[in-house]
């Protein structure tokens, strides 16, 4: 195992994928020269030379035109969109392009790409530079979406994605990238639609995603030390597949739900995993399925307006201590 | 470089004085921001304007509230140019309950509607569709205002630019697409990711261009009273490109989202210099020429300053924003 932060198995992902395939080609803004804004993909561009890591101009539309273009006939590339709140400058690619062609020709095309994207809140960048946009993209039908919470995970998810067949959008927390944990040594490759028990319990299950993930686990402990509940929390890692599996067993075992999100609150992912849940296992439910989410508003800058929008670590411990009182 | 005297002769010393001011005003609360930021001094990250000044300035100077302005990322500059207060920017930026977007914008979103300032904008290229619209409905009011999109030579590759062109030279509209070349797209040079000149994109759709040097001060006050009036007078849109350079880095602490260096300091350095800092080319003149003594300048500067820090002060000593403002100014469902 070695010790990696999450923007370093960002390029360790990209680089192992390059390696094995030569058709893998990575695309975006500053992501060659200056190694990406947020340092995610140095050393790829000593690695792999100008023709297979590309400096693009700011011109986001024809970035994931080409790069799907591109997938359409023979390669496996990789975009990157900066920040996820760009992805609404391009998003015609992503919701009538790259998501229909596999379907509307019968099979014929298809469109092995990823779209890489610094997602999520944090760092008082304001309304449009902090956006977690995951449930965006969960609405649209026929593109995968990821988004991991370690290092490893990204590592292997991005792996796994870069390999996939269908577009993927890769969800990175621009709040985690400097996060460091362990990431298997050598070829690693993980497996889309699963999602992982990362703190298991008995008494309740926290749903998580990305950012959500770490806190949710701190709030659960806090939970566990101060008033010994023992709260299961769900990594999903890929909202599309979902891994149904893996939640329903762990709420059929607690007999309670939380999902913590952080995006707005109206159509985000944990309102369709409550459905869900509600209409598979309602009779395995001991008390209502409750979304903890950041209110339906644009992000703030104020430091002080950020803290109480997004999901903390004492808003998901009080709130699931004040509902299972 | 282009001589300043050569152009004076439509700018009285009051003029060229009254703009030397706002540039400085626009430096010092810049030269401040960059030191406060060190020390998270206040949310987020900041776009310096430095070394930029010589542009929004003499543009702005020709224009009315009802103008219409619209930024970009890089925008504290052009909401002073245009009139904003300084006190409520200075506050927005320190995340205030004082700030002129009650601190819920932050830097990349100072407007001030009073002030025909349609606002600063996060997204590169994205106050230019905005610019289109605020002209459309001055053609439409036939009040005679203009409208002026700022946008960096990276933005000019958004396809965007293309069709805003297109339109406003279709509809003849009061429009003023005013290009500030600082010759980087955040750490790429211009020359890796556009091919052409920008300006020659003007061309087939039929809109006068305007190339100047960024900074100089006056320079850009002729292209632009050409501009200007052209707007004014219902005669279509213009293009400005004006060649500058950033002094600074493209967002203050860059090296913390870099791995290596992009640009040669000796680069930088030489766009410090007396030859080429805006701010030091007005003095150097108005000392050339006797305009003003170096201690009328210093008395300026002093001005300039006091209201600088006036201003932060006013920022540091504001509350925080209520915490139910975060609700406000929302659709509820
Ligand atoms: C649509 C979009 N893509 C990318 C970015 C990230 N970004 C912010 S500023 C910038 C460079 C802009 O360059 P330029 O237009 O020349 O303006 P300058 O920073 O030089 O003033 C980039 C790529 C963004 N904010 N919006
Ligand atoms: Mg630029």
């Amino acid at each position: 195992m070695a010790q990696l932060t999450y923007r370093e198995a960002v390029a360790a992902g990209i680089a192992q994928e390059m390696e094995r395939d030569e058709t893998v080609a990575f695309i975006g803004e500053d992501v060659a020269r200056a190694g990406g804004v947020f340092k995610a993909t140095v050393g790829l561009f000593d690695k792999f030379g100008p023709k297979r890591v590309i400096d693009t101009p700011i011109s986001e539309q024809a970035i994931l035109g080409a790069a799907m273009g591109a997938a359409m006939t023979g390669m496996r590339p990789i975009a990157e969109i900066m920040f996820s709140d760009f992805l609404a400058v391009c998003w015609d690619f992503v919701a009538n392009e790259m998501s229909k062609s596999r379907y509307m020709s019968d099979g014929q095309l298809k469109c092995p790409l990823v779209v890489r994207t610094g997602n999520g809140g944090g760092s008082r960048f304001g309304a449009q530079h902090s956006q977690s946009i995951e449930n965006w993209a969960m609405a649209i039908p026929g593109i995968k979406v990821v988004a991991p919470s370690t290092p490893a995970d990204v590592k292997g998810l991005l792996a796994a994605s870069i390999r996939d067949e269908d577009p993927v959008i890769f969800f990175e927390h621009k709040s985690l990238y400097a996060i460091k944990g362990e990431v298997p040594e050598g070829e690693h490759v993980d497996t889309l639609g699963t999602a992982k028990v990362v703190r298991p319990g008995k008494d309740a299950t926290i749903v998580a995603l990305a950012l959500m993930v770490p806190r949710a686990i701190q709030a659960a402990d806090k939970l566990m030390t101060d008033h010994g509940i023992d709260v299961e929390v769900v990594d999903i890692r890929t909202l599309v597949p979902l891994d149904m599996k893996t939640i329903s067993s762990s709420v059929a075992k607690t007999g309670r739900l939380f999902t913590v999100e952080e995006n707005p609150r109206l159509c985000g992912w944990g309102a369709e995993i409550v459905s869900i849940v509600v209409d598979e296992l309602f009779w395995d439910l001991d008390g209502p399925a409750v979304r903890i989410t950041t209110p339906h508003i644009p992000l703030p800058a104020a430091d002080n307006l950020e803290d109480i929008t997004i999901p903390s670590v004492d808003r998901i411990y009080s709130k699931i201590l004040d509902v299972l009182r | 470089m282009m001589s300043i005297k050569n152009y004076v002769n439509n700018l009285s010393d009051e003029d060229l004085k009254r703009i030397y001011k706002k540039m400085l005003m626009i430096r010092k609360c810049e030269e401040h921001l960059g030191e406060a930021t060190k020390n998270g001094a206040f949310p987020g990250a900041v776009h310096l304007y430095i070394g930029q000044e010589a542009i929004a300035v003499p543009l702005c100077d020709q224009l009315n509230d009802s103008d219409w302005i619209s930024s970009t990322h890089r925008g504290h500059g052009h909401f002073i140019a245009k009139g904003g207060d300084v006190k409520k920017m200075m506050a927005e930026i320190y995340g205030k309950s004082t700030g002129i977007c009650g601190g819920k914008g932050g830097s990349m979103h100072v407007a001030d509607f009073k002030k025909g300032i349609i606002g600063a904008n996060g997204v590169v290229a994205g106050g230019m569709g905005l610019a289109v619209g605020a002209a459309l409905a001055s053609k439409m009011d036939g009040n005679g205002a203009v409208s002026i999109i700022f946008f960096g030579d990276g933005a000019a590759n958004q396809g965007v630019l293309m069709e805003a062109m297109n339109i406003c030279s279709l509809w003849n509209l009061p429009m003023i697409f005013m290009c500030e070349n600082n010759q980087y797209s955040e750490f790429t040079h211009t020359s890796e990711v556009t091919s052409g000149k920008i300006i020659d994109r003007a061309e087939p759709f039929g809109i006068p261009k305007y190339e100047v040097d960024g900074n100089n001060a006056v320079d850009v006050w002729q292209a632009a009273y050409q501009a200007v009036q052209r707007g004014r007078n219902d005669e279509g849109p213009s293009f400005i490109e004006a060649h500058t350079y950033r002094q600074r880095g493209h967002v203050e602490f860059e090296y913390t989202f870099l791995s290596r260096t992009y640009r040669d300091q000796n680069e930088v350095e030489l766009w410090k210099t007396n030859e080429k800092d805006p701010i030091l080319r007005l003095e150097s003149y108005f000392i050339e020429h006797n305009k003003y003594s170096g201690d009328d300048i210093e008395k300026i500067q002093k001005e300039v300053q006091d209201e600088v820090d006036d201003a932060v002060k006013f920022a540091i000593e504001s509350p925080e924003p209520d915490i139910s403002s975060a609700m406000v100014h929302m659709i509820e469902r």
